[in-house]
């Protein structure tokens, strides 16, 4: 790869593939991380298929409407686990502090994780901490590892099929307009607050009910869009989306009208797609509406054979459009 | 009194059954018309409307749109943004502009390169955030890099007078306001010149609402009354362009050539005096402004009177802001695009060489730009 690295290399979309595959991948590439899935699955030879993933975190501001930095990192890795079907066990915490930072704040993020820890069920078993000088970083980064155990196989961004469904557990894109208007110091009357949350729960409930999910992905950087088009090119299928039918709160959605955004490339923390079969999807809605934040959980699409590798967007008045991998850094229009 | 939900704003407008219901009536009227209408959406922001909702895909054959040059971003040459990434170099100077501008690539980089290079660049939702910005760096010199259409202008002239009012000495603009009519006027008079090679026409425009909220209808007058063709200044929302381009078909099935206003929710024949007597206090009409594909056209920008010369970086920095000019790159066909004379995917590096994450060409850049709509929407469908 060529050029500087710039901060749409990190926007979970088109940029952000061509980092991975044109660094990463071409160096270290093996058969289990080229299935670019949220946690691997990793085999041993006597014992059961351990799931395994890493996640390094970093926002502005560190507290921030509906969570923080803590609750984040244990949240990002809990969640990259419970969306290959894997309960949540045993994590790695790395903290990199910025010299000077406070130490109550310091405390506030780690009590912020425990209570996280424990609505996953899983601990921090091994840790470490470094101090860098003033202005190095800025204030705290995060990275946590984790493994759990993997309760259900078959799940998998190339496990679509013809005439699966697309399922979303609730509103999209309330994290990435949450950060976005507490960053640029938005003032809004409306109450904004991030979905940060722990997935295992809703997902543990599903898998026992039965309900045996296809794929299943958290729709962070990049939002809806980025994983709707990461499945279609997986499984080699075609993923429309009704747009009428994506549940959006009317924050974001003034969010998105001032600023000339997308909500279905917003990022989320606590939000998740599922593709799943016909008969499972309504099911599987009932329960996710049993969480809290989870009311307005839907069946937003189908998997078709129409155009293989594209996802598309249906209006209400019948035209529709392909929906794009978000490319480029989050930038407001101009007029 | 009750208070008004954002929704309410916008909800009406897009409500699928009135959609419908303006496609059939378009379809039913366009049937009487003797030729194919070449409607020309002047402003990027109705190219993105009818790419967003798909509008195309609702109209008859005989109605086509062809993408206009009014999107401030993608009209701004080389030259322009090389002085903002001079500028943004100099020592002590942080520089201010809005949005998708800092992703745009002059000669030399773009606003974003001089980021990661070390520069103080900041972007602002309103031009009155820089007041903030130059408050709090008084040992600073902060400079506006203004842009955009008659819509922004005022507010860049409203951040002029603060800064007066305040005694903010160290703000100053780097003003590269355009305005509508004389583009279009371009338009026209050149295409003549290329008629034969592209045999592409303009019969008709919607003019953009924002524009007009401002400087009034009355700026289109000379269009229906000189040129011979009408203009409806419409909205933003997909029913709103349904209703603009009902009514242009209506005035060519009924042989009229008028202009008429879609958007009556807030736009009249005279704007509104008061911001266009604002702008006309600080700003004047430059002889010649290069835009990007397009070249030099008269008096078609703006630049500060005279009188607040000290508050122009232009004129301050003059002795590091180059003039030459610089070519557009070759394979690029932006020019015809902006002149509606070339559909995005008529280019040859169209999504392959040149994408929205590494744009050779201005329409790509922005997201109002018509290349960029076409990217990020797909044209793939019932095009």
């Amino acid at each position: 790869m060529r050029g500087e690295i710039t901060l749409a290399h990190g926007n979970g979309g088109e940029e952000n593939r061509s980092l991975i595959s044109g660094i990463f991948f071409k160096h270290l590439k093996n058969e289990i991380l080229q299935k670019a899935e949220d946690a691997a699955v990793v085999p041993f030879e006597k014992g059961e298929n351990i799931a395994f993933t890493t996640d390094s975190f970093t926002v502005t501001p560190l507290f921030f409407a509906g969570g923080d930095i803590g609750k984040l990192s244990i949240c990002g890795t809990c969640n990259d686990l419970a969306m290959m079907g894997a309960r949540p066990r045993y994590l790695s915490l790395a903290v990199m502090v910025e010299e000077g930072f406070s130490a109550r704040e310091l405390e506030k993020i780690v009590r912020s994780m425990k209570k996280e820890l424990a609505k996953n069920g899983a601990s921090v078993v091994c840790g470490d901490t470094k101090v860098m000088p003033k202005g190095t970083i800025d204030g705290v980064l995060i990275n946590t590892s984790g493994i759990g155990e993997t309760l259900i196989g078959g799940i998998g961004a190339s496990k679509l099929r013809e005439d699966d469904l697309i399922v979303v557990s609730r509103d999209i894109g309330a994290h990435g307009a949450a950060i976005f208007t507490a960053r640029e110091g938005i003032e809004l009357e409306s109450s904004l607050e991030s979905d940060c949350t722990s997935l295992w729960p809703a997902v543990e409930a599903l898998l026992d009910a039965g309900i045996e999910p296809h794929a299943m992905r958290d729709a962070t950087r990049g939002g809806v869009a980025a994983v709707v088009n990461e499945w279609a090119v997986s499984s080699g299928v075609c993923i429309e989306l009704e747009e009428s039918k994506i549940p959006i709160s009317q924050s974001v959605r003034g969010i998105c009208e001032m600023l000339g955004f997308e909500a279905v490339a917003l990022a989320n923390e606590g939000t998740f797609l599922l593709a799943l079969s016909a008969e499972d999807a309504p099911k599987a809605v009932e329960i996710l509406r049993s969480f809290e934040g989870n009311g307005s959980a839907s069946v937003i699409g189908r998997v078709t054979g129409e155009y293989e590798g594209r996802a598309l967007l249906l209006s209400e008045w019948g035209t529709k459009r392909f929906l794009e991998s978000p490319s480029g850094e989050l930038l407001p229009r101009i007029c | 009194m009750r208070k008004l939900q954002l929704k309410e704003l916008y909800e009406r407008f897009r409500d699928p059954a009135t959609i419908k219901a303006l496609a059939k009536l378009i379809e039913k009227e366009a049937r009487s018309l003797e030729e194919p209408l070449n409607i020309m959406e002047v402003c990027g922001g109705h190219t993105h409307t009818i790419m967003k909702y798909g509008l195309k895909q609702l109209l008859p054959d005989s109605i086509r749109f062809v993408h206009g040059p009014g999107c401030p971003v993608c009209i701004m040459p080389k030259e322009r943004i090389d002085h903002a990434y001079i500028l943004s170099k100099e020592e002590g100077v942080i520089l201010a502009t809005l949005g998708d501008m800092i992703k745009v690539p002059g000669s030399r980089g773009s606003l974003q390169k001089a980021r990661r290079e070390g520069a103080d660049i900041r972007f602002v939702y309103s031009p009155l955030d820089v007041l903030k910005i130059a408050r709090e760096n008084p040992d600073k010199k902060v400079i506006f890099f203004a842009i955009g259409f008659e819509t922004t202008t005022p507010m860049s002239a409203a951040l002029l007078e603060h800064a007066i009012k305040e005694g903010l000495e160290n703000l100053l603009l780097h003003v590269n306001h355009v305005t509508v009519p004389e583009v279009m006027q371009e338009l026209i008079d050149s295409r003549d010149e290329h008629i034969d090679s592209y045999n592409n026409k303009i019969d008709a425009f919607i003019g953009p609402s924002h524009v007009s909220v401002i400087a009034g209808a009355k700026i289109y007058r000379r269009f229906p009354q000189r040129y011979g063709r009408p203009v409806v200044v419409s909205g933003f929302e997909p029913v709103d362009v349904m209703e603009g381009v009902l009514m242009l078909v209506r005035q060519f099935v009924e042989g009229r050539c008028e202009l008429e206003i879609q958007y009556r929710r807030s736009v009249t024949m005279e704007g509104n005096t008061s911001a266009q007597k604002m702008i006309d206090r600080y700003f004047c009409k430059r002889e010649l402004f290069k835009w990007r594909g397009l070249g030099n056209i008269p008096h078609s920008a703006l630049r500060l009177r005279d009188e607040y010369a000290r508050y122009d970086a232009e004129r301050v920095y003059a002795d590091i802001l180059p003039l030459e000019e610089i070519e557009d790159h070759k394979l690029c066909i932006c020019g015809d695009i902006l002149r509606g004379m070339a559909e995005p995917t008529e280019c040859m590096v169209f999504g392959t060489a040149c994408k929205p994450s590494n744009p050779l060409g201005s329409c790509m850049v922005s997201s109002e730009g018509a290349c960029a709509a076409y990217y990020k929407y797909g044209d793939l469908i019932g095009g």
